[in-house]
């Protein structure tokens, strides 16, 4: 009886250790990035592109890769949503009952979501050789759209399922054909769920380095279009650290702090807009 | 009017199928495309030559693979030993012990812990991780390191897995029903023995399921990896030793594999390993969740 009590005790004293023990390497994190981040942050670092010389410690700042990051991220997320809207649209609208198409189409979207962004990258990097690009702002986008588009279209296709068939059937009712109902009804009670989709899907995009070390290069300059070649936030974090100069290393903790804060602002405003538009689904 | 209606609908039907078709022939694209390109260099050095060879030596036409496959191996086992228990024991506190609340306020910081970019663990690793191992850890071992080592990748990786497993294990638990557990209990027994004999009885194909998707995808990460596992191509001997991943091994060479024959065929090589190798650990695991999720139906 005893022995019972205290394998209890022991065990349950084991998970609270491990679960406080992930908190804190979480906490961790956080707080060396901000500590060592902080003291390295200048207004330059996030005002100027870099300057001659800046990887051997002089002027400049890292707004080139600031700016490339967003613009990558940002058109391969609406690039995304214009493939995944439907392809979820379809599976939720039209099809909706569990046939072999779902059940595939799940299925091969939680496979490519497991697949490492190198791999993308590597494949992106292909696609590229056959269509003649180099690496340019276009090859990135390519490449970050097939990383993103498991993430966006499993975390839509989540909320999307659970809509009510009552609101199909009343759609229907009134004479909507089932495109007037995938865009009217569908779309837009499921709004706050697929804005959570698209900003999840755009945080993983903005951090990701290895889908896009191939195919969208790196440059000194701001983007400026879509054949040239962009800079993106982790690689010129990755790039700095390699250099063997004290200066520039503390910028990359700088860069750091500057991705993480762009990460933390993309989690507070998905789950603000959750919040916000959840007030005009009916329920 | 209402014809303009009818041909709006045939045609967003058709395109919305044939988009949805396509996402689940990305897969076949991918090995094709990879296959295709890595071609060059399967028809020059058998496929043993390059898997067992453990010369490397690009500039002379020698792809021995052989050190990178071991480093990989020996960086995510390391990382799965240290990120199984934990995840395993939390997620466990999680579905059977916590109140909901805590539970409630567990999930956004896991979202967080998986939204983190790689390059951040890099850097962390950096920071931490390897100074750790060089000052502290090998010293009591007797042995020099460099910090740069299997060991720091692994528990870099390992971080980086809990999400995985924390978030699929803890659905899996949640799936077992509440009366298997209300049974053991009114039997008498602890919360514990009812985890141990009941719940993780039955949840166990998951479990596994989900170990394995963590284990595939500490298998393809690449930055954080690449920032401290040190890059050396020697077989390692020991945790302390450095490795060179497969993952890190394509990124780092990006630049000069266009200039020397057959390298950009090897990496791509290299990229389709990993390729079919994380898609049969993924397929695997999903059949598993498929099944657990259906039984639950």
């Amino acid at each position: 009886m005893d022995l019972r009590k205290t394998e209890e005790k022991i065990f349950k004293g084991i998970m609270i250790c491990s679960t406080c023990c992930i908190l804190a390497i979480l906490l961790i994190i956080l707080i060396t990035i901000l500590v060592k981040g902080l003291p390295a942050m200048r207004w330059s670092m996030i005002t100027q592109v870099p300057k001659g010389g800046f990887y051997l410690g002089r002027e400049g700042g890292i707004l080139n890769a600031i700016l490339g990051s967003l613009v990558l991220a940002g058109g391969a997320t609406l690039m995304t949503c214009m493939i995944s809207l439907p392809i979820v649209l379809y599976l939720n609208v039209y099809v909706r009952k569990r046939t072999w198409i779902t059940q595939i189409t799940r299925f091969s979207l939680d496979v490519l979501w497991g697949i490492p962004s190198i791999v993308y990258g590597a494949f992106g990097f292909t696609l590229m050789l056959y269509l003649g690009l180099r690496a340019s702002l276009l090859g990135g986008l390519i490449a970050m759209c097939f990383l993103i588009l498991p993430i966006m279209s499993r975390a839509m296709d989540e909320v999307v399922k659970m809509m009510p068939a009552e609101l199909l059937e009343a759609s229907y009712a009134l004479g909507a054909t089932q495109f007037e109902t995938a865009l009217k009804v569908v779309a837009r009670q499921a709004l706050p769920g697929i804005l959570t989709a698209v900003l999840i899907a755009f945080g993983r995009g903005i951090g990701d380095a290895a889908s896009v070390i191939f195919t969208a290069g790196f440059t000194d300059h701001i983007p400026t279009s879509l054949f040239r070649p962009v800079a993106t936030l982790p690689l010129a974090i990755f790039f700095q650290l390699g250099t063997p100069f004290p200066e520039v290393q503390e910028r990359a903790y700088a860069s750091a702090l500057i991705l993480t804060a762009i990460i933390f602002i993309v989690c507070i405003v998905s789950r603000l807009l959750t919040r916000r538009f959840t007030r005009n689904v009916i329920r | 009017m209402r014809s303009f209606r009818k041909i709006k609908e045939a045609v967003a039907t058709r395109l919305m199928a044939f988009l949805t078709v396509s996402s689940s022939l990305i897969v076949f694209f991918m090995i094709t495309g990879l296959y295709v390109r890595s071609r060059p260099i399967l028809s020059v050095h058998s496929l043993s030559e390059l898997l067992f060879s453990s010369s490397w030596h690009p500039l002379r036409g020698e792809f021995g693979f052989l050190p990178f496959i071991v480093g990989t191996l020996w960086i995510t086992g390391t990382a799965v030993v240290i990120a199984v228990p934990l995840c395993l024991f939390t997620a466990i506190y999680l579905s059977e012990y916590a109140p909901s609340r805590i539970r409630a306020l567990f999930a956004p910081l896991i979202d967080l812990l998986a939204g983190i970019p790689s390059v951040i663990y890099g850097i962390w690793g950096l920071l931490a991780v390897v100074p750790m191992i060089k000052n502290q850890l090998a010293p009591v071992f007797g042995v020099f390191s460099t910090g740069y080592s299997i060991l720091a990748a692994g528990i870099v990786l390992a971080i980086m897995i809990f999400p995985v497993i924390i978030h699929v294990s803890l659905e899996v638990l949640q799936s077992v029903p509440g009366e298997m557990r209300e049974a053991s209990l009114a039997l008498g027994a602890t919360s514990w023995q009812t985890v141990k004999t009941v719940v993780l009885r039955r949840a166990r194909p998951g479990i596994i399921a989900a170990v394995v998707l963590g284990f595939s995808r500490a298998f393809g990460e690449t930055m954080a990896v690449l920032m401290v596992a040190g890059n050396v191509a020697r077989i390692p001997g020991s945790v302390l030793d450095p490795a060179y991943p497969l993952p890190a091994l394509i990124a780092n060479n990006y630049g000069e594999m266009l200039s020397v024959p057959l390298y950009d065929s090897a990496l791509l090589l290299a990229s389709l390993w990993l390729l079919v190798v994380i898609l049969l650990f993924n397929v695997c695991s999903r059949l598993i969740l498929v099944r657990v999720e259906r039984s639950v139906l």
